[in-house]
């Protein structure tokens, strides 16, 4: 009460005196910006100016006139009709496409074996612990532009011709001009395998999700695993015994100085593939350990505490703990891996650096133009990958309260 | 009648030896089936990198002919021939003897910056910030002091490698600070020229980056203006690195709590004050084993100058492979084993070095 009649009378509030127009903070933030917009603006119009000089000094025409070009170079592989009378349009779907087949190749060969190796590394058995921990301290701590040139000019390279390949199951061989697989060559009623396997696809999907649905209500597990395995192998695979096993194989055969028939691996290929996906293996490993490691001890406790078999332990209680945490991480490792495969122009692979960002800008001197295109390419790349990893880990993330 | 239990031993094959690889090697049927196919793995991996190292290998010769018998292993000529080399590239030889005292000037700066015991860090940083670049760059390339001088096209081998690495970091750090702290500033400008640079570079690979070096840099300059090709995979591999520091450093940052932020702020430091005093030492400290594994990353990724035609240790030994006088088929084999020993023990030593670190600031943060 006394501290009330204390107070001073109330009276007009006079506002605190203005500040310095230079001590407001909003004030030199804007200055500040503008600078910045400033530079940058001088900058670019610096950069834009002498480029269009140089381009004019140089007679290239700017602009995209050259995509309708004829390209007038040949391309090793193309997974679309390519021959050196199409475009440079043509030139880089060709090349993208080839990125796009060792991206995804890569990823699926590098993500098996880094899980194995990753698991691996904490296996209680200790020969097989210390055997993935040097796999993983050699392979990462060594160039992959090393490790391409390894697997392509020191292996593949000093394989045996032709004549003396080496046979491998299946009517495969191996020689320095790559690896030669044998063909599958549907023959007529071999769509009603396909259709048997696709319907197998939809009803596996159907029995998981009745599946999960009845976990959910009642408790009760259904062996979905084994289900899915019967509907997708046995399926199709009584479909095609039943109409007399309508696939042949073309076997690659060896005429005059090379092989003919079958499916052939380019060896840039085959080294490309080997090196980018034990490389990004070494990483995908380590990624998987921490991933497992940073589960906490008490839920496999719990889990041992429930009965659950080791198995059962590490399919139901740790891998979903365990998949949260290394899902981020292993996006950014599938965004290595595509963006590693660019090292395929130092082994000669016509991927999309090699044709594009390499024959075509050499070819058509369109600098800007090329690497302008490049550079939209991977950063589509990037988001379209990083959207679909990004939608899997909040579909895999546990639902908290 | 207490004293028998105390007595007792653990049974034979619960200790020592036999007990160690029951538990270890042998627990179940599954375990004993996985050790004897690792067994098998290390044998044959064992005995024939032996074989081709040393067994079968060639020790002596002159040229490639020594190599090329049937079966031979590792054509260590070769590398006998060439050390110098893959050492300093075409540096000419009397003049080698600055690539050396550059190396040893490094060695006594990193030293004892590297061992956290060792006194006077600020003095230490400052040589290895300001003097040492300095004399490197005298040494290295000449011209002054009665030093003739040596254009970058002769520099090459492993000092090419050390530099494009050393400078990259080196100039990747400050822009690598800025641009993290820009992400996270309030001006809206600032954090999108931020989040645009670390996007756009991040998203590329480093290749595009370097041919954007050499194809591109040309075209903004002004006519008759050239960069030296090193300087301009030496700008180049600096940009790249930064952007992916600032993502370290922005993690760094995030983990600095608010507290620290307001505290500097009641204090009236200003903003260069509160950051460069407070906050930053903090971040950068928690952050010591990411800026390491950028470098390892860096220090890997250096190998692929030599597709814009510059020759680091990779690029010599590659274009040492096309030497017709040493032509055999184990002479590529040989020479990549070679260079892949030397990556991987720099590599190697700073992931272990940055291990140590890593252990000594949790042992800080644990009282």
């Amino acid at each position: 009460m006394t501290a009330t009649t204390n107070r001073p009378a109330p009276g007009p509030i006079t506002p605190p005196a203005k500040p310095n127009l230079l001590y407001r903070p909003e004030f030199r933030q804007a200055v500040y910006q503008v600078l910045l917009v400033v530079c940058l603006l001088f900058a670019f119009g610096t950069i834009a100016h002498n480029v269009a000089d140089n381009l004019a000094r140089q007679n290239i025409a700017s602009g995209f006139g050259f995509w309708n070009r004829t390209s007038g170079f040949d391309i090793s592989q193309s997974l679309i009709p390519y021959s050196n009378q199409s475009t440079y349009g043509q030139a880089f779907w060709a090349g993208l496409l080839n990125t796009l087949l060792v991206a995804v190749i890569g990823i699926v060969f590098a993500t098996v074996l880094g899980f194995l190796v990753g698991i691996g590394r904490l296996s209680s058995n200790w020969l097989i612990a210390r055997i993935c921990g040097a796999y993983v301290e050699l392979l990462r701590n060594v160039p992959l532009l090393l490790q391409l040139f390894f697997w392509y000019f020191a292996v593949l390279k000093n394989l045996p011709g032709p004549r003396q390949s080496i046979a491998l199951p299946f009517g495969a061989s191996l020689n320095v001009r790559g690896l030669y697989l044998p063909a599958p060559v549907p023959e007529p009623g071999f769509g009603a395998v396909l259709t048997a396997l696709g319907i197998g696809i939809v009803l596996s999907i159907a029995v998981a999700i009745w599946a999960r649905r009845r976990q959910r209500a009642t408790g009760e597990r259904f062996p979905v695993l084994w289900t899915t395995l019967a509907l997708v192998l046995l399926l199709p695979g009584a479909v095609y015994i039943a109409l007399g096993q309508p696939l042949s194989f073309q076997y690659p055969v060896l005429r005059g100085f090379n092989f003919q028939g079958g499916i052939a691996v380019l060896p840039e290929l085959m080294a490309l593939l080997v090196g980018l996906s034990t490389y990004t293996a070494s990483f995908i490993a380590e990624i998987v350990r921490a991933g497992i490691a940073g589960v906490p001890r008490g839920q496999r406790e719990a889990a041992n505490a429930l009965g659950l078999s080791s198995g059962l332990t590490m399919r139901l209680v740790i891998l979903p703990q365990a998949l949260r945490i290394i899902i981020p991480p292993l996006t950014s490792q599938y965004l290595n891996l595509t963006k590693n495969s660019s090292l395929a122009v130092a082994i000669g692979y016509p991927d999309f650096v090699s044709v594009f960002t390499g024959t075509v800008l050499n070819q058509t001197g369109q600098a800007v133009e090329v690497i302008l295109l490049t550079m939209l390419v991977f950063l589509t790349i990037s988001l379209i990958t990083s959207a679909f990893m990004n939608w899997f880990n909040k579909h895999i993330a546990l639902v908290e309260r | 009648m207490t004293s028998t239990t105390a007595e007792m031993r653990p049974p034979r094959s619960e200790v020592g030896v036999i007990g160690w690889l029951r538990k270890n090697l042998f627990s179940s049927p599954t375990n004993a089936l996985l050790t004897v196919i690792g067994i098998w793995l290390i044998w044959t991996v064992v005995s024939n990198v032996v074989d081709w190292a040393l067994l079968h290998a060639t020790w002596e010769g002159e040229d490639g002919k020594a190599c090329s018998r049937e079966g031979a292993g590792a054509c260590w000529p070769f590398i006998q021939a060439k050390f110098s080399q893959f050492m300093y590239g075409r540096y000419p030889e009397p003049q080698r003897w600055r690539v050396d005292l550059t190396y040893v000037l490094a060695v006594i700066g990193l030293v004892p910056l590297m061992i956290p015991r060792f006194p006077g860090k600020l003095v230490n940083t400052l040589y290895m910030i300001v003097i040492f670049p300095i004399a490197a760059f005298l040494l290295l390339s000449g011209g002054y002091f009665g030093l003739p001088y040596i254009p970058t096209e002769l520099w090459g081998g492993l000092l090419v490698t050390l530099v494009v690495a050393s400078v990259g970091i080196a100039g990747a750090f400050p822009l690598g600070i800025m641009l993290a702290l820009g992400r996270r500033s309030r001006m809206p400008i600032v954090r999108w020229v931020s989040v645009g640079f670390i996007e756009l570079v991040r998203g590329v690979p480093l290749i595009t980056v370097l041919f954007m070096a050499s194809v591109m840099l040309p075209l903004f300059l002004p006519e008759g203006m050239t960069i030296d090709k090193l300087l301009r995979a030496l700008i180049m591999v600096a940009l790249f690195a930064a952007a992916y520091l600032a993502e370290v450093i922005r993690g760094g940052l995030q983990a600095i709590p608010r507290g620290q932020f307001e505290a500097a702020d009641a204090l009236g430091l200003t903003y260069a004050q509160k950051m460069g005093l407070i906050v930053l030492p903090q971040a950068l400290k928690l952050v010591i084993p990411g800026i390491v594994n950028t470098f390892i990353g860096l220090f890997k990724d250096t190998s692929l100058v030599l597709i814009i035609g510059i020759f680091d240790l990779l690029g010599i030994v590659q274009l040492n492979q096309t030497d017709s006088k040493w032509f055999s088929h184990a002479t590529a084999m040989t020479g990549y084993v070679f260079a892949g020993l030397f990556f991987w023990i720099f590599c190697f030593g700073m992931s272990r070095y940055s291990l140590f670190i890593e252990r000594r600031l949790a042992a800080s943060d644990r009282r």
